[in-house]
């Protein structure tokens, strides 16, 4: 079945309007003298509306005035009290969190990844330990990254890579543990050596698998990021929508959600443009985009 | 890191006459171990010789063992009892003198079909342009010249086919190895791909093993068609010249009256052991 462009992008709007619209009707117009959406919980569009282009237009949010511009060099140290005051400083500061827990946890999936997949022994040592580690909650690591990393990024960025690492991993050792059997034999037969085994089957055969879970791993990357800021920091989208919570303020919590949206669609559609160029070899079908 | 198979097919390229016997079975016995204990017998012993520049045709009902001789040839399984000899030495490790083509798609999903031609050139040393440009016109000769840039998933079967024949030849071995290899295209598709087979062994006229269920493919390009029982154990039953003139033409030389005496022959040798291995999966 194939619909066209216009006609797709009409009807997913049109999803957007009903919703909108529902909301719109329950929170501001009473049906049998009640509210069905009292403003008071579920706020209503309109105000919502207001409060994301008063958030960019404004930029200065919140709390504090700070006199001088914020050093960027502080951002990575510190929690600066002084950070956070425009919507862009605190979309930058949760990007920065994501791509650095993203970052990282990749590498680090990538790497355990491969050496515990030609490594049988070790996989099978560790194996128990690897499975407890990912069934643990991690809302329960915050306190202690908190704790150990303090209230700056880095302890957004822990909490991220926790999250990130497992997804990595996992589909890395899938990958080079199910290589084709027959593509490796042949490529054996061709005359690699190991390295060369590596260069040219492990590795293009597991970054697919990783590749493939590039979208849930990203959009684990910035949720760790959020629940971070939302249990203890100074500046952030997660950080935004506490203080919001904290005063009742539920305009500006669906403001926070409703950026927060907005910023996951924009960055998942890089995730598949960068997608796209590297995974040009599968059929679309495999790639999830048929 | 296992030892480097090309240095061993330097060495077993140089070594030997010209006219050593190509690949050599000297009472090579396969058993599988079973997950219950005990090991199931898949090749009784067997000795079988493919001389050089020899066309040999393997042919048996499914199951039989035919592909699991083929990989000890390649060296990709250790037989259980005795040896291998390629070109008059005993194998140890990968059969760095052969090429084999696979039954399954075997050519790597993320490199284009040019790529895939000169990957087996790029690891054994050969400059990357030359390389590419040899791949080149390896695709030509197999009619793909317009396809280079294409991904394997872009081809039909039969293309991919192409691509692996190319991928093998380019390196020059001195012994094909061949299982089932144009077993899953459809039939007129089998004798393209017979006759650019014959075409390009006609030129450097290497020793080919090639395993097949179809007794007419096989008749058509062998010199030699070697009748194998059905399993477990299965052994050689049967060892039929092909006297055929060549050079042949695969769907042409199928309407020959020696070639319908030929099938008549063995195929009632091979019949009997058709039934047996469906007589068996039905028991």
């Amino acid at each position: 079945m194939t619909i066209g462009r216009i006609r797709l992008l009409l009807l997913q709007a049109l999803v957007a309007v009903a919703a909108i619209g529902i909301w719109h009707v329950g929170s501001t117009v009473p049906i049998g003298g009640v509210l069905l959406l009292p403003p008071f919980f579920f706020s209503t569009p309109a105000d919502v509306a207001m409060r994301v282009v008063s958030l960019f237009a404004d930029g200065t949010a919140k709390i504090v005035r700070c006199p001088e511009p914020v050093d960027l060099t502080r951002l990575l140290v510190i929690s600066d009290a002084c950070f956070g005051k425009t919507i862009w400083q605190h979309l930058t500061i949760t990007l920065i969190e994501g791509v650095l827990a993203f970052a990282i946890g990749a590498v680090a999936g990538v790497g355990l990844g491969f050496w515990l997949a030609r490594h049988a022994l070790a996989s099978a040592i560790l194996d128990p330990y690897i499975k407890m580690l990912n069934a643990l909650p991690r809302v329960v690591l915050a306190p202690i990254f908190m704790l150990w990393l303090g209230l700056g990024i880095w302890s957004k960025v822990a909490l991220g890579v926790t999250l990130v690492f497992f997804i990595v991993f996992f589909n890395v050792y899938q990958g080079v543990k199910e290589v084709s059997p027959v593509v490796l034999a042949n490529a054996r037969m061709l005359g690699m050596n190991e390295r060369q085994l590596f260069a040219h089957v492990y590795w293009p055969s597991a970054l697919s698998w990783m590749f493939s879970s590039l979208h849930t791993s990203v959009g684990f990357a910035i949720i760790g990021a959020v629940v971070g800021e939302y249990l203890g920091s100074a500046a952030g989208l997660g950080y935004l929508i506490q203080q919001a919570e904290g005063t009742f303020d539920t305009t500006g919590v669906f403001a926070g959600m409703t950026i927060l949206a907005a910023f996951v669609l924009v960055v998942d559609w890089g995730v598949t443009v960068v997608e796209r160029r590297l995974l040009v070899w599968r059929p679309p079908a495999a790639a999830g985009q048929g | 890191m296992g030892g480097c198979p090309l240095q061993e097919s330097s060495a077993a390229q140089l070594g030997p006459a010209p006219d050593a016997e190509a690949v050599r079975f000297r009472g090579v016995s396969i058993a599988f171990p079973l997950a219950g204990g005990g090991s199931y017998p898949a090749v009784a012993e067997t000795d079988l010789g493919v001389a050089a520049h020899q066309f040999v045709a393997i042919v048996g009902p499914t199951g039989c063992g035919k592909s699991t001789l083929l990989n000890v040839a390649a060296g990709l399984l250790a037989p259980t009892t005795g040896e291998t000899f390629v070109l008059g030495r005993p194998l140890a490790g990968l059969n760095g003198a052969a090429g084999y083509l696979f039954q399954q798609d075997a050519v790597m999903p993320w490199k284009t079909a040019r790529d895939n031609v000169a990957i087996g050139l790029e690891v054994a040393g050969v400059p990357r342009a030359e390389a590419l440009e040899r791949a080149q016109s390896w695709l030509k000769r197999v009619g793909l010249a317009a396809f280079a840039d294409r991904y394997p998933h872009q081809l039909s079967g039969g293309q991919r086919k192409r691509v692996g024949l190319a991928q093998v030849l380019i390196r020059g071995p001195q012994i094909l190895l061949m299982d089932e290899p144009f077993g899953p295209l459809d039939a007129q598709t089998r004798q393209i791909m017979g006759n650019l087979l014959l075409e390009l062994w006609a030129g450097e006229r290497k020793a080919v093993l090639f395993v097949t269920h179809d007794l007419e493919e096989a008749i058509a390009l062998a010199d030699r068609v070697v009748i194998m029982s059905a399993g477990p154990a299965a052994r050689i039953i049967g060892d039929h010249a092909i006297d055929l003139p060549r050079p042949r033409d695969a769907s042409e030389v199928r309407l020959s009256p020696r070639f319908h005496e030929l099938h008549r022959a063995i195929w009632g040798q091979l019949r009997a052991e058709v039934l047996k291995a469906y007589g068996g999966e039905m028991a």
